[in-house]
């Protein structure tokens, strides 16, 4: 810090001592501060270029000691030359380059592998804990629509178009025969163009989280609509192959990634919630203040989502279709479902200790 | 700074200095934002482009395997094109690079992932959500439902307009704002842009020129810095008319050439202003009393 007190100390420029030097061609005091420190805000000013840029090995031990100094003491060259200098091309440099050096100096320390540690061991399972009620609400609904679909199609089979859309039914409909509708169950065991059928079902279903997100911001209720959709096709089907007696192999082929793909949807959908929530009814705190909290919950939760949409696709792309048996499906149905849950929701004894 | 102080935020370093942040203004962000467009679709562009060379040159073996590539690199340009470049230490995208902007916490605080995730993922609403409404075709009611749902999507993609700090959606829910972050350069004392060492300037020219105080009183700080503007520029013409002005509002012959009238004026009143400065007088425009 001793090194710092040439630059703190902005009297020094004004001593009434130093006038002798008037006849040398940097009459103005500014001047003279700008030559005395120039060479500092230079070194800085190449220094964070380079660790901006990435390029943090090219920095000797003395560089990373040196930064911190060097910009407290542009930080206060700023302070001094607002109050001394009417040289704007300076004065802007200095905040421009201040304003940069805080940002760094200042910015996040943790590496990525420390931000990925702390994600997959604290944040993601604490936010999802969090958000329980959501969860609740968001699983209510659509189940909810589950049911809805389910009775309205076993009762009177012309309710399914209602529910799947064309496009989206996969030559399965009420008009299917049931050999057809038992062969789509079954699993394909040459594995060709499985990787693009994972891929797409991920792209797909991780866009539709991220919409059921983003569509929360709007007072939740959008949210809860794509929720509801999403229960009613599952129930659709589910009453469509019930209809045949293929309740039990259906239940397998569509739980083995289901259980990964509903939750991971599920909690997008209690994301979306907290946000929309958070803004409706933001309690005593500001609006801002809501969302911002809100958000900062909601986004690790979205983040883990995408991931457990990866997991998902692969169950469904490779496992699906490489097994076909349905007791092995629903065996890795229910073990997905004991890892989410205890991984997610396991009992934290550490919890008081923190 | 001669901007509107409306724009300006107030970020206390923990030094105690205020650095006096200045917003983002909605043309930027929207010049930044269709930059990044570009450069995205370049980048799929280039992508196709690879692929179908790459598939040409195996003639077409595996399909699945370029669509996989394919699909997987527009859902991830889509989603987190601009998380990976706002996670990087400039906290910025090559758009908002090139307009001066970056991203930052509205707080002062470091920028966290979960920020640049939830204000990036909002995009879907901002964006995204509109371009479908747009794309929407079939029946005279399907369309009247674009119609409603694009105008309803509007409050969402002119949020920034209509809140005092510009934020997007997303920004309100990351708790960030974008701010201006210009790569400034230091240019060399006025005057003195030929040689590189600072004490060897033109000196004696200057010297010699002994102004008036009523010739120094006619201008403030403000009109010193368009002077700077106007000497750091060089422009001839400028300069000519720049000079007349002066000249002829301080009563001083046309004796100098203008570059030098205009240097050694230039110093004369801005060490003027500073010593006033230092006595705590700041005198801002040519209107206000000496």
């Amino acid at each position: 810090m001793l090194s710092l007190s040439k630059h703190d100390d902005a009297n020094a420029n004004l001593n009434p001592n130093r006038s002798m030097n008037e006849d040398r061609p940097l009459t103005l005091k500014s001047q003279r501060f700008r030559a005395e420190r120039e060479a500092d805000w230079r070194r800085l000013e190449s220094l964070l270029a380079d660790l901006e840029a990435g390029h943090r090995k090219r920095l000797s031990d003395d560089d990373v000691i040196a930064l911190p100094v060097l910009y407290r003491a542009t930080l206060s060259s700023l302070s001094v030359a607002r109050a001394i200098s009417l040289d704007r091309n300076l004065v802007d440099y200095l905040e421009s380059l201040c304003t940069r050096a805080y940002f760094f100096v200042y910015g996040a320390r943790v590496t990525l592998g420390e931000r990925l540690a702390n994600f997959f061991l604290r944040d993601w399972p604490r936010a999802v804990r969090n958000l329980w009620r959501e969860t609740l609400v968001s699983a209510g609904l659509m189940a909810l629509g589950t049911v809805m679909s389910l009775v309205l199609v076993l009762r009177a089979s012309t309710w399914f178009a209602v529910f799947i859309p064309s496009w989206l039914n996969g030559g399965r409909s009420p008009n299917t025969p049931t050999a057809d509708l038992a062969r789509t169950l079954a699993g394909s065991h040459d594995g060709n163009g499985l990787s693009l059928f994972a891929d797409f079902l991920f792209t797909h279903n991780a866009q539709i989280a991220l919409t059921a997100f983003a569509l929360g911001f709007i007072f939740c209720l959008p949210t809860g609509f794509l929720m509801l959709t999403n229960g009613r096709m599952a129930g659709a089907f589910l009453a469509l192959f019930i209809s045949r007696g293929l309740g039990v192999p259906f239940g397998g082929w569509m739980l083995i990634h289901g259980v990964t793909e509903l939750f991971a949807v599920t909690l997008a959908g209690a994301a979306g919630f907290r946000i929309g929530w958070g803004i409706a009814f933001p309690g005593r705190k500001s609006r801002l203040a809501a969302a911002t909290d809100a958000g900062r919950e909601a986004a690790t939760v979205m983040a883990g989502v995408v991931i457990m949409l990866a997991v998902a696709g692969l169950l469904e792309g490779f496992g699906r279709q490489l097994i076909a048996l349905t007791a092995a499906r629903y065996a890795i149905a229910a073990f997905t479902a004991l890892v989410w849950g205890v991984y997610f929701y396991r009992p934290n004894f550490h919890r008081s200790g923190k | 700074m001669m901007r509107a102080a409306s724009f300006q935020r107030e970020l206390i370093t923990p030094e105690g200095i205020d650095l006096k942040l200045v917003l983002g203004d909605a043309g930027e962000r929207v010049a930044g934002f269709f930059l990044d467009l570009l450069v995205i679709l370049g980048i799929l562009v280039g992508l196709t482009l690879l692929l179908v060379v790459f598939g040409w040159a195996t003639s077409f073996q595996a399909p699945g395997a370029m669509a996989v590539i394919w699909l997987l690199g527009f859902f991830l340009l889509r989603n987190f094109y601009f998380m990976a470049f706002e996670l990087t230490p400039r906290a910025t995208t090559p758009g908002k690079r090139m307009t001066g902007l970056r991203v930052a916490m509205r707080d002062g605080s470091p920028l966290t992932a979960n920020a640049i995730f939830a204000r990036n993922a909002m995009r879907e609403l901002e964006i995204f959500l509109p371009l479908s409404f747009l794309a929407r075709n079939g029946t005279v009611i399907d369309a009247w439902i674009g119609v409603v749902g694009l105008v309803w999507c509007g409050t969402f993609m002119f949020f920034p307009l209509f809140n005092r700090d510009r934020l997007r959606v997303g920004d309100l829910v990351g708790s960030t704002w974008v701010v201006k972050a210009p790569r400034r350069v230091l240019d060399a004392e006025v005057g003195q842009e030929k040689s590189n060492d600072l004490r060897a300037g033109p000196a004696p020219a200057r010297a010699a020129i002994a102004f008036t105080d009523a010739a120094l009183d006619a201008y403030g700080i403000k009109e010193l810095n368009i002077l700077e503007n106007v000497l750091r520029r060089k422009d001839e013409a400028t300069m000519r008319a720049v000079a007349q002005r002066i000249r002829a509002k301080i009563g001083f012959p046309d004796s100098l050439p203008d570059a030098e009238f205009l240097n050694a004026y230039y110093f004369a009143l801005r060490g003027r202003l500073e010593s006033r400065l230092l006595f705590g007088k700041r005198r801002n425009d040519k209107y206000e009393k000496v």
